[in-house]
């Protein structure tokens, strides 16, 4: 009885007195291993009275489960301290900086290009590419621009050495001849003519001979075309209200149409927005100023003529507005010769992120 | 275009505020580009009168006035010789802001003596030169009033931008015209009355050619004037003039000056006694010099107008009389010159002579031609009142330009092209308002008068009618759906553009956009320089080729950088390269340069400089983004000559080049001025074939494999010349069904191996189909695999 507490109380302390698993495995094998001190009583059993066997066997079975649970409660308390000081021991500092990593940047250009076509595509247009380097049929004359006008002089206009047939070649001034290469193509025309509605818009590089602080020789424009039946001017306002609206997010902001003079348009309008300018800084919305960013009209008969459309038939509107400004009145980018220098301070602070847009 | 307010009142009867007038101009198309009012500059300024001048006490040159303002009187220390008793000036009280000298004035002692304020000279007030003395108003001139009402110069001055078809505007009657049929008062006829001759014209006007409607010069009107009197312009027509920015010269110089702003009307003026006999207008002979009114000489062409007399030529048909035969101060006798000049010619004459002149400017946007006629009498009349004298009757050559036509304008028109509701009546009346006849009451036909050229259709006609009835009555409407989803903006191949521009941005790499154009030395370089694509008229060398590739123009982005200190550029650009001028012969390209350290120095592993193998990177994804198949092979040589020639190489489908990448030459490099190498690609937007459409977008069916695959290495001994790539496509190639994939693991040279030989080590992954491979199976396909190899690199398997 005694032998049975003694053993019982010093096999707990042992137990417990273990401070890794080394020592609880030392001392699990003092009391359960082959020479343990339960294994021993284990072993006096044999050597008993059937009815004193059973009754010390149940008591020595009952001490033996103790200890066990006793080892197995302090291997979790030493398994557990064991990892967290392995964890302490693999500590880092997580504030030292990632792997190097660039991070790109999209230049403002193509961006507005992207806000551009998701808001004309989400009122039917779709994309038309042309040549930069045009024809002046294409360039001038379709679009009622005559040999002698000043628009193709030499001032304004690059030229390229003639082609073989003696036609003037060109870095086309405008997207406009864009307008002539479709409304000329045979399936536009049939589509026209099932009564269909052609819409466009043609973003793209545009040249002129300009080189001062405000113009450069390159730059970008987006051509809207829009031929039917039944197009008139008050589409061509809602088109551009609603456009305007959505790409500066400003939902009540004002637009006023002028009337204005492009040899391709009759009648035309120039459009400006409302802003205003307070201590220097512009703000895009309502406001006692307007800022002109536009021009358009309805398609000159000669032009839907010369296009091989009927004027009688066919109308509609276009416009042409340069991104590089709306870019600029958008997103507050001063300088448009930046646009072109590649400096790499102005292409990550007006750049935009690889996934610009996504999900919208 | 500049007029003053008082101006366009002449020609209009009008209540409206200057507010409704800008507004009014603007939405008719005649933008204001500004307003601005001398009174301002002179707010405060008031006429003072000179009570009494006394000499200064302390100064010899001053002189101390009492000086009634108008409400008090006020001593000033003044220095000029002119102030004395009883003279009526221009008085500033301290505070006021004298522009000429950019000074405050304040009250203070001058030698002594207090001075409370100032009298001004004209310069002070930059209302001229003169400061020999300050002004001397006339005596009846009320004390007090403002300065800028006794001066006259209470008048605001409209600027206003004229499009290119409205030349009938770039005289203030026009304007007037526009702005009454707008509603905003009403028209006064232009004084035009005829003007007897007194006598017939000793210089008569002949044409050196057959005048035809639409000569250069169809019809010339000329006017004898005797006995006038030259000499300084009245105030009134000085500060006219002035005020729109134009030098008064003498009074018939400025008359002509005054009929061209005023009714757009350019004259000339010739001294009749310096004239040989008459005038002709003929063509001129090439070669042949006139010395201008500009004061420079000259030399003409036979496309140009020239008038002449028998000793030669004194004036530039449209553009500008000349020197010798110009009127002075003492010029009595007169040969007035009223013509007609065919738009076109004058604006090519005069560029070609690259002389700019307001009438050339009038002429080359087109003139009333009825002009001629009424433009001699308005003349006659100023120079008769103006300098005295008499004029002959009329004397003309030629005939008049076919300027008479008319358009129908249905009923439905203006409603059907811009959705506003125009009542009939308001057409028909605005219409008469601008000068059309009009006939009928919808439809309407609508005869052009003669100062409108720029009319030409049915179309003009709705938009003179829209753009006085006003632009803000259009309707906003906004544009009917096609279909109830919309389309995708772009099709599969434009839609490569952003899908390149995005896998490069998310690649770490900026994305810039450069010119178009390079210069010709560096076309040249990279495989262009085409006398076709060469610009006949650039803005300099350095801009004078279409680029051949997008390359060169990233290379200089990327020294421009480094020399900025901003290190390691990564650039990329998404636009056309050329390679002839035919519609054709352009090409996107997706392109990028990443210069020196790939990985810069950091603390969790060793820097690298950039390889070829970033830029093989960067192509393929761009391959991938934009949808190209996967089975491109590698292969190194036949890259352009601007790469490395042993570190580039193509990635191609079959024979088809899909891109170039590799370290860039570094002959290249070096003139870049870059140190350190740089990687470089160009991937050919179009050039990864379209998919061919299908009837179902749904993929081809996942077949999953139930047995894990088997992954097995071998390493092998070959040339050093042999591409890795030749390798792993043998060995996937070995067997099409159970081989999977096959990679590069390893690649090792140097001591154990061989001279000229290389060590690679490939994995290659089996993937069963039907069950489980047996040891003996996946024996018999790395045979296959190890021969398949060896066959076709040489290589060796090593033991």
């Amino acid at each position: 009885m005694d032998d049975l507490s003694t053993i019982r109380s010093a096999a707990l302390e042992a137990v417990q007195a273990a401070a890794d698993l080394g020592a609880l495995e030392a001392a699990r094998v003092a009391v359960l291993g082959k020479k343990g001190s339960v294994t021993g009583l284990m072993k006096t059993l044999g050597g008993m009275a059937p009815d004193e066997r059973k009754a010390f066997g149940a008591r020595v079975n009952e001490l033996k489960g103790e200890i066990e649970t006793a080892l197995e409660t302090r291997k979790g308390t030493l398994s557990a301290s064991a990892l967290e000081a392995k964890l302490a021991a693999e500590k880092i500092d997580v504030s030292l900086p990632t792997r190097p990593e660039a991070q790109g940047t999209l230049h403002p250009i193509g961006q507005v290009m992207d806000e551009l076509g998701a808001i004309f595509g989400e009122m039917g247009f779709t994309w038309a590419d042309g040549p930069d380097i045009e024809d002046d049929w294409h360039n001038f004359t379709a679009l009622n621009i005559p040999p002698d006008h000043p628009a193709r002089q030499m001032q304004d206009t690059f030229y390229l050495p003639k082609r073989a047939d003696g036609t003037p070649m060109v870095l086309r001034t405008h997207t406009s001849p864009v307008q002539a290469r479709t409304m000329l193509n045979k399936d536009v025309q049939k589509m026209l003519a099932d009564g269909g509605s052609l819409r466009i818009i043609v973003p793209g590089r545009t040249f002129r001979i300009d080189n001062d602080a405000t113009h450069t020789p390159m730059f970008h424009q987006v051509e809207g075309l829009v031929i039917d039946r039944t197009t008139h001017m008050g589409h061509l306002k809602g088109c551009l209200v609603d456009f305007c609206r959505a790409f500066f997010e400003v939902d009540d902001l004002p637009l006023r149409f002028r009337p204005s003079y492009f040899p391709f348009t009759e009648p035309s309008a120039e459009v400006d927005i409302g802003c205003s300018w307070k201590g220097g800084e512009l703000k895009i919305g309502a406001g006692d100023s307007w800022l002109e960013i536009l021009g358009s009209g309805m398609v000159h008969p000669n032009v839907i003529r010369n296009c091989g459309l009927d004027p009688a038939v066919y109308q509609g509107f276009a416009f042409g507005m340069g991104i590089d400004r709306i870019a600029m009145l958008k997103y507050g980018i001063p300088d448009l010769r930046s646009f072109f220098d590649s400096d790499l301070r102005w292409l990550r602070h007006y750049g935009f992120s690889a996934l610009e847009g996504v999900g919208r | 275009m500049k007029f003053t307010l008082s101006w366009l009142k002449e020609h209009i009867d009008t209540t409206a505020s200057l507010g409704e007038i800008r507004d009014a101009l603007t939405m008719l198309g005649l933008e204001v580009e500004g307003i601005t009012n001398p009174a301002e500059t002179l707010k405060g300024f008031v006429v003072g009168y000179v009570v009494e001048a006394v000499q200064h006490p302390n100064a010899d040159r001053l002189r101390v006035c009492k000086v009634d303002t108008g409400s008090g009187v006020v001593q000033v220390v003044c220095g000029a010789p002119n102030a004395r008793t009883g003279m009526k000036g221009v008085f500033a009280p301290p505070g006021s802001y004298i522009p000429g000298t950019d000074l405050h004035l304040k009250v203070g002692k001058i030698r002594g003596e207090e001075s409370n304020g100032m009298l001004c000279s004209s310069r002070e007030l930059q209302l001229g030169d003169d400061h020999s003395g300050i002004i001397d108003l006339p005596a009846e001139t009320k004390t007090g009033i403002p300065a800028a009402e006794a001066l006259g110069l209470d008048d605001a001055v409209i600027e206003i931008k004229v499009t290119p078809n409205r030349g009938d505007c770039l005289g203030v009657h026009g304007i007037a015209r526009d702005l009454a049929a707008a509603g905003l008062g009403t028209l006064k006829p232009a004084k035009a009355d005829k003007i007897k001759g007194t006598y017939q014209s000793p210089i008569k006007w002949t044409h050196g050619y057959e005048p035809k409607p639409d000569s250069i010069c169809p019809i010339v009107v000329g006017r004898h004037f005797r006995g006038v009197k030259n000499g300084p312009s009245p105030d009134w027509l000085q500060r006219r003039l002035k005020a729109i920015g134009l030098r008064p010269i003498s009074i018939l110089v400025d008359i002509t000056n005054l009929v061209t702003f005023d009714l757009n009307r350019p004259l000339h003026v010739f001294d009749a006694k310096k004239l040989a006999g008459d005038l002709v207008m003929r063509q001129a002979k090439d070669g042949e010099t006139v010395l201008a009114l500009d004061g420079k000489t000259y030399e003409l062409d036979s496309s140009m107008a020239v008038i002449a007399d028998s000793r030669g030529v004194h004036g530039i048909g449209g553009i500008m009389g000349g020197e010798d035969t110009g009127v002075r101060d003492d010029t009595t006798e007169v040969f007035l010159e009223v013509a007609y000049f065919d738009p076109i010619r004058t604006a090519t004459s005069g560029r070609k002579l690259g002389v700019q002149s307001d009438a050339r400017y009038r002429f080359e946007r087109g003139i009333d031609p009825q002009s001629v006629w009424w433009g001699a009498e308005v003349a006659a009349r100023l120079i008769l009142e103006l300098c005295g004298g008499e004029t002959s009757e009329i004397v003309s050559s030629g005939v008049m330009p076919a300027w008479q036509r008319s358009y129908d304008l249905r009923a439905d028109r203006v409603k059907g092209l811009t959705g506003i509701d125009v009542p009939a009546a308001e057409t028909a009346s605005i219409l008469k308002k601008l000068g059309f006849e009009v006939s009928g009451n919808g439809p309407w036909a609508a005869a052009v008068p003669s100062w409108r050229p720029d009319i030409i259709g049915e179309a003009d006609l709705v938009e003179e009618v829209t753009r006085v009835h006003g632009f803000d009555n259009i309707p906003t409407t906004s544009l009917p759906r096609l279909s109830a989803t919309s389309r995708p903006v772009r099709d599969p191949m434009q839609r490569r553009v952003p899908q390149a521009r995005r896998a490069l941005a998310s690649r770490g790499l900026n994305e810039a956009v450069t010119w178009s154009f390079l210069p010709f030395k560096k076309a040249e370089r990279f495989g262009g320089g085409q006398a076709d694509l060469r610009l006949l008229n650039s803005i300099d060398a350095t801009l004078d080729t279409m680029r051949p590739s997008v390359l060169p123009n990233l290379i200089d982005a990327a020294s421009r950088n480094e020399a900025r200190g901003l290190s390691d550029p990564a650039l990329f650009e998404v636009g056309p390269q050329y390679k002839d001028a035919t519609p054709t012969g352009h090409r996107m390209v997706a392109a990028g340069v990443r210069h020196n350290m790939a990985v810069p120095r950091n603390w969790a592993g060793p820097s690298r400089t950039v390889d070829a193998f970033d830029a093989k990177a960067d192509a393929l994804a761009v391959l991938a983004a934009i949808g190209a198949p996967d089975n491109l092979s590698a292969q190194g040589g036949g890259a352009p000559d601007w790469y490395h020639p042993g570190r580039s190489g193509a990635l191609k489908l079959g024979d088809r080049v899909m891109a170039y990448f590799g370290e860039l030459h570094p002959a290249i490099v070096a003139e870049a001025d870059l140190k350190g190498p740089v990687a470089a690609f160009e991937v050919f937007l179009d050039a990864p074939p379209l998919p061919k459409a299908k009837a179902t977008k749904a993929r081809p069916k996942l077949v999953v494999s139930a047995f894990q695959p088997v992954e097995r290495d071998f390493a092998f001994l070959v040339d050093t010349a042999v591409e890795a790539d030749k390798m792993v496509r043998a060995a996937r190639n070995a067997d099409r069904v159970l081989i999977t994939a096959a990679r590069v693991f390893d690649l090792y040279a140097g001591k154990g191996v061989p001279e000229g030989k290389k060590s690679l080590a490939i994995a290659v992954t089996l993937q069963p189909v039907e069950r489980t491979l047996t040891d003996a199976e996946i024996e018999a396909v790395c045979d296959k695999i190890v021969a398949a190899v060896v066959k076709a690199t040489g290589a060796a398997l090593r033991g």
